[in-house]
């Protein structure tokens, strides 16, 4: 019997509306682990094929620790190719869609071919169903909620943004709760995939529960005694909006299109403020006691707050400061189904090139033009890097690999820097997440002007990273946290024996695949790299902090100290004998 | 790198937990895409394939001086022949070690069987005659030489307080070992003498945010200095112009410099984000009393005797074994009530219930954790109350060992 993993995996073929089950064996599940790492393992076989292609997989999975009392580990992930970046896309989302698919009897579902008009996939329990949703194209996602009304089930929803190929398209689960990176809400959209409902009645095995609860005590311990998630100032308080301050505190708030790193109206526009005029509710995905998510009320109507890049990006980057702006630009988003990030990213680079100051409403006139690709909205859809090659000034996407960088100044943390150049989805500031030790001090501080250590600091950082996202759990929990007590969960779920250590090497393998997928795609060093801004302007310094340009020789030299510790060549590429002792297959082209 | 490493051994030296020359210079390991060391050592033949074996980027390796050197070969031994890991009971080891492994022998392969899991491993002394080195601890990091050197205090911390609890205890039960006297014996008058003397610190009220800067970095220097909390751990802060001033989470309290940070009391800020993690209980304390300042050490005999408990008494308590979140009985020791409590704010945690305690009094002990100490508006009276309370746990300590052994 296999404990953790229902031991079924479903496959759609969405072009026959055919299904077939798969249930991998134990040694599958133990390499793999979950979510991202079964996604990397359907998407490498069809790496090599454009993201719009049908027989393009996207994946989405729970992890063994889902639907048990291990905390914060009810995530799903979501794996395709991304229409954005062309790299490996995936996004972590949270909510209640996970525990349903399990509780329903699926580890995961992977989604091929194109059906040839909207559909909703309705899963209950064994049960599968193709319902026609060509009443519900075109309709957003809160009115997509409201139709379905899903009660007990979870609903997860693509808006006009993905449906009208905007590339960073999102998909919504249970209204609050965005996957918002790398535009997968655009792979099921083209696969003419409108919702997706799952409700289950089973229940998840654990093989020594008696373990299982004292990891979990272990667990909630430790976050208790972190400021950042439990403290008074912490997520469970303020959200993730409890950064906004920090950011400005310490010079690194992305503004004018990170031509600036000190945005003056921001003591007006942080978490606290929100709070005063919100009154939020704390909310959270099911199974977590963190509880970030704030849900607050305005004109008398539920709305959910904006996270912190959100709060940052819609203000200090586009030169706004009007958190009324900020609540609906946030609303509107999620409601068209587009990133946050990408869109006010564009929205800045197009401020930049056209030299045009923003008011609310036209902020949120061109929101919708993007989501529906109207006009100036059809560029807009593309991203911040291809819109400003288009527009002739490709010097102006704060992108990288063609994924727009989140509120981190990389000019104000060195880990951040090297992080975003060497992520394997493009600007991401989650794959090594060194705001931890950088910025939060956790688990001790370092250097956030120092490029010394960083290489192997933000390699192990990934791989541990890699691993949260298989175990489908909450990165924020892992600010207090660590492999060490997860490591003790899976085993007493699974009753496989492993270690931290252990977990961190199947990350490494599961990482080390994504650069073989990119390798595949063409990418290499020069792909790894910052927008030049970050070399030659500085940030905005002040209170005896200095924001200089990073320095370009240390930044390359860390990548390739990097490549080295990586088992990569000179150019970024995967070498064959690492990959072999990782159990992977590669050879270079 | 070999600035960090050279740091983080100079203050194992400097906390007295290793030495400048023998076999307890600490020995500490960096690795980017190279390994360095802090010097060189016969031990690094074993301890540069555990880089290999384990995904992380640094080893720090340490001989304890005495008395912990005795205390943990003590304690390893004792663990070796048991469940194979010392369990102390202290708030610190209880929140972020859990347990302290011990292994028999410097094999490379036994502690990356150990370190696969764990942030620590005690290698027990191997004989115990001459020649005989005495047990080392060895810790990892993924970030940072810091880890190792936070861990190794963290160990030789927990280690003697759980000798001296346990000690303590045993006595009472009149369950007591030979080897437990002799050690107890040897142990003690190398015990370093809690100084008398306080500092002259910075006089308050202060007038200036500059002071306030200063004042709070002095004082959490001079509760380094008099050996009230080891440097890693413990929290200062200060009231003023309706915000505190409180030290940065994970901070050094000898390295406060540029690691405050000012929380208004109307929290019209979050920065106080990567405040201590008992912000909380700092900010509720002020505002229920008139005091502006706050000094939190972990002096060791405060924290051993808060642990104290009569063995009959612990016996028929129902939360006997979670003393440390659910004593029910009101208790105090030299006249300083002693609350139960976790670190942070979770359902049991401190901010619950040290408030309340020092709206009555200008000290008091978190079981197992450490004391608390207010200042009515500079840190002399806070740190006078903390060395105050030290010398007189201390003394009863002594006095309570005293009495049970002449009972012999």
């Amino acid at each position: 019997m296999i404990f953790g993993w229902t031991g079924r995996i479903l496959h759609i073929d969405l072009t026959t509306q055919k299904i077939e089950v798969e249930t991998p064996d134990l040694e599958t599940y133990a390499c793999y682990i979950g979510g991202k790492g079964m996604g990397g393992r359907y998407l490498r076989p069809v790496a090599h094929l454009p993201w719009d292609h049908p027989d393009m997989a996207v994946s989405i999975f729970s992890g063994p620790l889902c639907g048990t009392i291990s905390p914060t580990s009810g995530r799903a992930h979501l794996v395709s190719k991304s229409p954005l970046t062309g790299l490996v896309g995936d996004s972590s989302v949270g909510g209640k869609f996970a525990t349903r698919l399990k509780q329903a009897g699926w580890d995961g579902m992977v989604i091929k071919g194109r059906c040839s008009h909207p559909v909703g996939i309705e899963i209950r329990d064994s049960r599968i169903e193709f319902r026609d949703a060509a009443d519900l194209w075109g309709m957003d996602t809160d009115a997509v909620h409201r139709r379905l009304s899903p009660g007990r089930a979870s609903l997860a929803a693509v808006g006009p943004a993905a449906e009208n190929g905007v590339k960073y398209g999102s998909m919504v689960v249970d209204r609050h709760f965005v996957a918002g990176r790398s535009g997968l809400g655009t792979c099921l959209a083209h696969k003419n995939i409108k919702y997706l409902r799952v409700d289950g009645a089973g229940r998840c095995t654990v093989k020594t529960p008696g373990k299982l609860k004292q990891a979990r005590e272990n667990i909630l311990r430790l976050t208790a005694a972190s400021p950042v998630l439990m403290g008074r100032f912490g997520f469970t308080c303020l959200g993730t909006g409890a950064v906004f301050d920090l950011m400005d505190n310490r010079r690194m708030m992305p503004t004018d299109n990170f031509r600036r790193t000190r945005f003056e109206p921001a003591s007006r526009l942080n978490a606290a403020g929100y709070a005063k005029k919100y009154a939020p509710k704390k909310h959270g995905c099911l199974g977590c006691h963190i509880l970030c998510k704030k849900i607050g009320q305005r004109n008398g109507k539920a709305v959910t707050l904006p996270e912190f890049e959100t709060m940052s990006h819609f203000t200090a980057l586009i030169g706004c400061m009007d958190t009324d702006l900020v609540i609906q630009a946030n609303e509107l988003c999620n409601r068209y189904g587009m990133d946050t990030i990408s869109a006010a990213s564009t929205l800045a680079c197009r401020r930049e090139i056209l030299g045009t100051e923003y008011i609310s409403e036209a902020v949120l006139s061109l929101l919708a033009d993007i989501a529906l690709q109207r006009g100036e909205g059809k560029d807009l859809g593309l991203g911040a890097a291809a819109y400003a090659r288009k527009m002739g000034r490709p010097e102006t996407a704060m992108a990288v690999k063609g994924m727009e960088l989140p509120a981190y100044d990389p000019r104000g943390a060195y880990g951040m820097a090297l992080g975003y150049a060497l992520s394997t989805r493009g600007g991401c500031h989650l794959r090594a997440y060194p705001i931890s030790h950088e910025i939060f001090r956790k688990p001790v501080a370092t250097d956030r002007f120092s490029f010394s250590g960083k290489a192997r600091i933000i390699k192990i950082a990934e791989d541990l990273n890699t691993m949260v996202d298989c175990l489908t759990a909450c990165k924020f929990t892992f600010f207090a946290a660590g492999l060490e007590e997860y490591a003790v969960a899976f085993e007493a779920v699974t009753g496989i024996e492993t270690s931290a250590q252990d977990l961190l090497k199947k990350g490494e393998a599961i990482y080390y695949n994504e650069r073989i997928i990119n390798a595949l795609n063409g990418f290499d060093a020069k792909d790894d790299d910052l927008p030049a801004r970050f070399f030659t302007e500085p940030g905005s310094g002040g209170h005896k902090i200095l924001i200089p340009p990073i320095n370009r020789e240390e930044f390359l030299s860390a990548r390739d100290r990097y490549y080295t510790i990586r088992g990569l060549d000179s150019n970024g590429l995967p070498l064959e004998e690492k990959a072999k002792a990782l159990g992977l297959t590669w050879k270079k082209p | 790198m070999e600035k960090t490493l050279k740091k983080f051994a100079g203050k194992l030296i400097k906390a007295k937990l290793g030495s400048r020359s023998g076999p307890g210079r600490p020995l500490l390991g960096g690795l980017d895409d190279k390994i360095v060391w802090n010097r060189k050592a016969e031990e690094t033949k074993i301890l540069e394939p555990v880089f290999q074996g384990l995904h992380i980027n640094s080893l720090a390796f340490l001989r304890p001086r005495e008395p912990y050197q005795s205390l943990i070969s003590f304690l390893a031994e004792r663990a070796l022949k048991t469940g194979g890991a010392i369990t102390p009971k202290d708030c610190e080891t209880r929140t972020f070690l859990h347990e302290l492994p011990v292994i028999d022998e410097l094999s490379r392969d036994k502690i990356i069987g150990i370190l696969k899991n764990r942030k620590t491993v005690i290698v027990a002394s191997n004989n115990r005659g001459p020649g005989d080195m005495g047990p080392a601890v060895i810790a990892h990091g993924a970030v940072s030489p810091e880890q190792g050197f936070v861990t190794i205090s963290s160990v030789c911390f927990a280690c003697f307080v759980k000798f001296f609890t346990d000690y303590l205890e045993a006595l009472q039960k009149g369950t007591a070992t030979d080897e437990e006297h002799a050690l107890f014996d040897m142990a003690a008058p190398g015990l370093t003498p809690v100084r008398q003397k306080i500092p002259g610190l910075m006089k308050g009220p202060f007038q200036t945010e500059e002071e306030v800067y200063s004042a709070v970095a002095e004082a959490g220097l001079k509760t380094v200095e008099y050996g009230l909390v080891d440097s890693y751990f413990g929290n200062v802060s200060y009231l003023w112009n309706n915000t505190l001033y409180i030290s940065q989470t994970g901070s050094s309290l000898d390295e406060l410099s540029g690691c405050i940070d000012p929380v208004p009391l109307d929290g019209s800020t979050s920065a106080g984000i990567t405040a201590s993690s008992e912000l909380s209980a700092h900010m509720e304390t002020i505002q229920k009393t008139d005091c502006q300042a706050i000094l939190h050490g972990h002096p060791k005999f405060s924290v051993i005797l808060s642990m104290d408990c009569d063995p009959i008494e612990k016996e028929a308590c129902r939360f006997s074994d979670q003393c440390h979140i659910k004593c029910p009985k009101n208790r105090w020791v030299c006249g300083v009530p002693i609350v139960p409590g976790e670190v942070g704010t979770g359902p049991f945690g401190l901010c619950h219930t040290l408030p309340r305690a020092l709206e009555g009094s200008s000290s008091a002990i978190v079981y197992g954790h450490g004391l608390f100490t207010l200042g009515k508006n500079d840190f002399s009276e806070a740190f006078a109350n903390l060395l105050k309370v030290e010398n007189a746990c201390k003394r009863l300590y002594f006095e309570k060992v005293g009495r049970l052994r002449n009972r012999l």
